[in-house]
């Protein structure tokens, strides 16, 4: 089953230092994780101050700059992962470096037959 | 009544929960192991008349309700897809022998309590998912024990199973790393459905008998299954403070304090029962809090009055439980005992630094502690003032009746 693990914190929390660190142990963690089986994807995002949120109302487009909601947590990045349930998704989360600061939220994937057709060409393909 | 029907009944109460569990492993559904423990039942008072009694009758009705149960799907799949998951899930199973083994079977409840007290699961669904699914208790039951409506309940229960299904929750007992922190949330889920039951918070009756019996009966369902001293610490504690249950309140429901309960009343067996599992905890080498807290109820339970109470000991223990961690609550039930051993004003100095930190200020038990110590010291005008704080703060209505019986002798 996968599912996604969506990593939330303050922005300025981390200092450059920690954040090259973070980036050294997460992909290491990634490392293991590809290794097991258990790698789907995971990036780090740039800063919230570069999103954009789109709305359609009434077919107009509505464009804010901005991320969906102002909090001081913020989405810093995520992990798609691939493992038997949700104990062993816990698991991995407890391990990502971010939830020392943060908060890791893990949301359940909800496949269909035709995404995950295409998750697997994807790769295929990659 | 038949015999079979009445054997059949019997069964039904002591084994329905168990084979509730097991159906839910091989089904992987709750509400369809509960279709199927209905069906096995109600099989097996047919079919038990004319082919006798089997010589395992759990292994029969688990092994009844799951044919009857795929069997009900198959017919129903090819109206109803999502049905199918279950099906393909089947296909891919061992034959019965292996699936049915005791031992096996016995795990099922285990796997039943932690899936329902999975800690990504909140508290009060966990606290419904247990006692509907593990205990059995009706949704109206569950709602009655927590003055709550029929429907909150279930919308707490059908959010639940629909969690564990969605997030795929694990039906399996956790590993070895993960075992005690899992045990805590299964012992705290059983504490809080205790302590419900034994002093409601809020509500005209002191107590809920119904349950503070089902939380020491999955005490013992727990200490069967699982070799921990703080399952053995948590089931000695509930025992202890039931045992007192008779003595606890007066023929008109009005409260009783520890110090003034006719202690003939209290359950002996209950305490002996107690005083075996505080040994057997204390025995094992790792003592936690719920054995230390067992221990101090024990010290209180093998005392003839409140004057010959061991507080030297009771003192101890809880400065045994304070090594683990602050805890104004804690500090202030020392401070209790500690006025007991030490004389009220020796109390009375402890309990207002506590309160001066602030914490336990919106505490009625700590402003109610201080008024008695007043009140025994004969400073009559300052307990006063510190039982009418008190009674601002209580919820309670026995407890509301108590203070203000207080406060008229004081005033």
């Amino acid at each position: 089953m996968k599912y996604m693990l969506l990593i939330y914190g303050q922005e300025d929390a981390w200092t450059e230092a920690e954040r090259m660190e973070c980036i050294e142990e997460s992909t290491d963690l990634c490392e293991e994780l590809l290794a097991k089986g258990q790698y789907v994807a995971s990036s780090p995002l740039h800063s919230v101050t570069t999103a954009t949120s789109i709305r359609i109302r009434n077919g107009k487009r509505f464009v804010t700059d901005g991320p969906f909601a102002e909090t001081v947590e913020q989405l810093g990045g995520y992990y798609i992962i691939d493992v038997e349930n949700l104990d062993e998704a816990m698991a991995i989360a407890s391990r990502i470096p971010p939830a020392k600061k943060g908060t890791v939220e893990i949301r359940p994937i909800f496949e269909t037959a035709r995404i995950s057709d295409l998750i697997e060409q994807a790769q295929v393909k990659s | 009544m038949s015999e079979v029907r009445q054997l059949v009944e019997t069964l039904y109460v002591r084994e329905s929960r168990r084979v509730f569990a097991s159906l839910v492993r091989l089904l992987g559904d709750f509400d369809s192991a509960e279709e199927a423990m209905h069906e096995a039942f109600a099989a097996a008072v047919e079919k038990w008349e004319t082919e006798g009694v089997p010589a395992n009758p759990r292994a029969w009705l688990v092994s009844a309700g799951r044919f009857k149960r795929i069997d009900a799907i198959r017919r129903s799949a090819r109206f109803d897809s999502s049905k199918a998951d279950i099906l393909r899930r089947q296909d891919g199973l061992q034959p019965d022998e292996k699936e049915l083994d005791v031992g096996r079977l016995e795990d099922d409840t285990l796997r039943l309590i932690f899936t329902c007290c999975h800690p990504s699961l909140n508290e009060s669904t966990q606290v419904a998912l247990t006692l509907r699914e593990v205990c059995g208790l009706t949704t109206e039951e569950v709602a009655r024990a927590f003055l709550t409506t029929p429907p909150t309940i279930a919308q707490r229960i059908v959010r639940g199973k629909s969690k564990i299904r969605s997030a795929n929750i694990p039906y399996e007992i956790p590993s070895v790393d993960e075992l005690p922190e899992r045990i805590e949330a299964v012992l705290s889920v059983i504490y809080l459905v205790f302590n419900e039951g034994y002093s409601a918070s809020s509500g005209d009756a002191v107590t809920r008998s119904d349950l503070t019996g089902e939380a020491i009966r999955l005490g013992r369902v727990l200490m069967e299954l699982l070799d921990d001293s703080e399952v053995a610490g948590l089931t000695a504690l509930m025992l202890l403070h039931d045992s007192r249950k008779a003595a606890r309140v007066d023929m008109d429901g009005e409260l009783i304090l520890l110090e003034d309960q006719d202690r003939s009343l209290w359950h002996r067996d209950a305490i002996q029962e107690g005083r075996q599992l505080v040994a057997k905890a204390m025995a094992s080498g790792s003592v936690g809090l719920y054995t230390i807290q067992a221990a101090i109820s024990l010290a209180h339970a093998e005392a003839e009055n409140s004057s010959s109470t061991n507080w030297e000991r009771i003192v101890s223990l809880y400065d045994l439980l304070l090594t683990a961690g602050e805890n104004p609550v804690i500090e202030l039930n020392r401070a209790v005992a500690l006025a007991m051993r030490d004389g009220p004003e020796v109390g009375l100095t402890v309990i207002n630094t506590i309160l001066a930190d602030g914490h336990l200020k919106d505490y009625h038990l700590a402003h109610a502690a201080k008024a008695d110590l007043l009140r025994r010291l004969g400073q009559k005008r300052e307990a006063k003032t510190s039982y009418l704080q008190a009674l601002e703060l209580a919820q309670l209505e026995p407890e509301k009746r108590f203070l203000k019986r207080r406060l008229q002798e004081v005033s």
